[in-house]
């Protein structure tokens, strides 16, 4: 366990050194946060009657998603897996007493809360000051709040040991980019619309899927458009969805170090 | 003109070399811009138009921008990665060729798996066409490939405006995501559902809305007059800047010497 501790706090400290792209990268966040609440309350002025969550709900998901989008997002953080494995380095990794899965799984997950740290405070913050319908909102309960502070770190294993999956493809595809899985988890996670969004037979089938439980359950739990017993469902969910693909993934990883040959050299 | 069909010949075979991946990646573009419809898509399902734009006529925009912005990617590649050229001592060689250097960087890269877009872009126009209740005349069918060409030029001088920023700084490019990327994802609606204020800035300052909203009101019979027709020949202005911004970076260039 210790060893893997140290892995967490190596790859956390080497993700907090890109302090600069960080900054550099809020001015984006915020001006896209802002431009996707524009869009949605012109549909809101359309009708009204018609918008399936509450504006200030939605409101707080979209600087919730933009405040912890390296968090959850599904691109970009199994680059060094990938590389390992498309430049031969994995040999050297074999040989050192760590599971190789273990190791993937924390350093991705590292990774991802190493630069969500750096960007949340900065965009919460403004989020929070700014003038009314553009204002986010407190969870409506301590409730709520709890199972919000729970769903986020689960929330991050569930995409986390997706990404792994992702990742240990590569050994059969060798390809960098397997960006179907990935544009698939970040649509039906909610990315481009909240789920509430979504036609009601899509959604209530994408919810039971694992991509319901990666960003879709702590956004939704903050503002409290998943509420009281359904929150607690939720959660339960996301452990489940965590179980299976982590169950998943170290099969797959079994499977496939098993063909893996080093030549050598 | 020659010179750069021999380029664009040796650029396409040699993407071709790898002729599954290639596949692959340009399936991967369609997937990745078919998501973006279908968030549109859902989003009318439940609205049935925005600031009185239906779906289709909605979908026609989509298409529209992205159309425009599939052709830059695929041949402004060059000024895509042009922080790399600067840092790898390529632009150097280009400096020293006896050619123009705008040509030299948009010959030297392609990237025609981002045809993906192009093609997503082509289905819905198959779509939405014949559905989005415009009357075609010639005059319209003009428009619309004026819009896409326009607007491909537009997302182009943007490109140049990224790769002027490199000359003066390695880091901190990552604002103008919101204006490249944020053009396109955010262009999928008309422009005008975003309010005035964003409107007129897109209209005066960042003229992408010149092309994709003026002159879809012109094709819907919104406004009848011809001036919005000229609308999207009148972005190009916007390359003007852009190209002194690129010569102001170039002549203050210092090469790393790597």
């Amino acid at each position: 366990m210790k060893k893997y501790a140290a892995l967490f706090k190596i790859r956390f400290i080497n993700g907090l050194q890109y302090r600069a792209a960080a900054a550099a990268g809020l001015s984006t966040q915020f001006a896209w946060g802002f431009m996707e609440i524009l869009a949605f309350s012109a549909f809101y002025r359309a009708n009204p009657a018609a918008f399936p969550m509450e504006f200030s709900h939605l409101v707080s998901y979209i600087w919730i998603q933009q405040a912890f989008l390296a968090l959850f997002a599904p691109w970009g953080s199994g680059g060094d897996a990938v590389e390992a494995i498309v430049s031969g380095n994995i040999a050297y990794d074999l040989t050192r007493p760590l599971d190789i899965y273990n190791r993937w799984f924390i350093e991705t997950a590292a990774n991802r809360v190493a630069r969500a740290a750096l960007r949340c405070t900065p965009v919460l913050f403004v989020a929070f000051i700014l003038p009314p319908p553009l204002k986010m909102t407190l969870p409506p309960s301590l409730f709520q709040l709890s199972m919000f502070v729970l769903a986020v770190p689960l929330g991050l294993c569930v995409v986390t040991a997706y990404s792994v999956i992702d990742s240990i493809s590569t050994f059969y595809t060798m390809s960098r980019y397997n960006a179907i899985f990935v544009i698939m988890a970040d649509f039906f996670a909610g990315g481009y619309i909240p789920l509430p969004f979504f036609p009601e037979p899509v959604r209530k089938v994408v919810e039971l899927t694992p991509f319901g439980a990666m960003q879709n359950m702590p956004l939704r739990i903050y503002s409290g458009d998943i509420a009281g017993p359904d929150a607690v469902k939720g959660v339960v969910l996301q452990i489940f969805w965590f179980a299976a693909l982590l169950l998943a993934g170290k099969m797959l990883m079994r499977k496939s170090l098993k063909r893996v040959v080093s030549q050598g050299g | 003109m020659k010179l750069y069909l021999k380029f664009f010949a040796i650029n396409l075979k040699s993407q071709m070399q790898y002729k599954a991946t290639f596949l692959l990646n340009i399936f991967a573009r369609v997937v990745m811009s078919f998501a973006t419809v279908a968030g549109v898509w859902f989003m009318f399902m439940r609205f049935n138009e925005v600031e009185g734009f239906t779906l289709n006529q909605v979908l026609l925009c989509t298409a529209i921008i992205m159309m425009s912005f599939s052709l830059t990617e695929v041949f402004a590649r060059g000024f895509d990665v042009f922080p790399r050229l600067l840092g790898n001592g390529q632009f150097d060689r280009f400096l020293v060729r006896p050619r123009n250097i705008i040509f030299q960087v948009l010959a030297s890269q392609m990237e025609f798996a981002r045809l993906g877009i192009f093609i997503q872009a082509a289905f819905v126009f198959i779509y939405a066409i014949p559905r989005s209740g415009v009357v075609w005349t010639r005059d319209k069918i003009l428009t619309l490939f004026l819009m896409i060409i326009c607007g491909s030029l537009v997302f182009f001088g943007l490109y140049l405006v990224y790769a002027s920023f490199a000359f003066f700084t390695v880091e901190g490019l990552e604002f103008m995501n919101i204006l490249i990327y944020g053009g396109r994802e955010f262009g999928r609606y008309p422009f005008s559902i975003y309010g005035k204020g964003i409107l007129k800035f897109l209209t005066y300052i960042v003229p992408l809305a010149l092309f994709q909203y003026y002159p879809l009101l012109y094709l819907l019979d919104i406004k009848q007059n011809a001036f919005y027709m000229l609308l999207p020949p009148l972005s190009m202005l916007f390359l003007l800047p852009s190209y002194a911004f690129f010569r102001i970076g170039l002549r203050r260039y210092k090469s790393t010497g790597s």
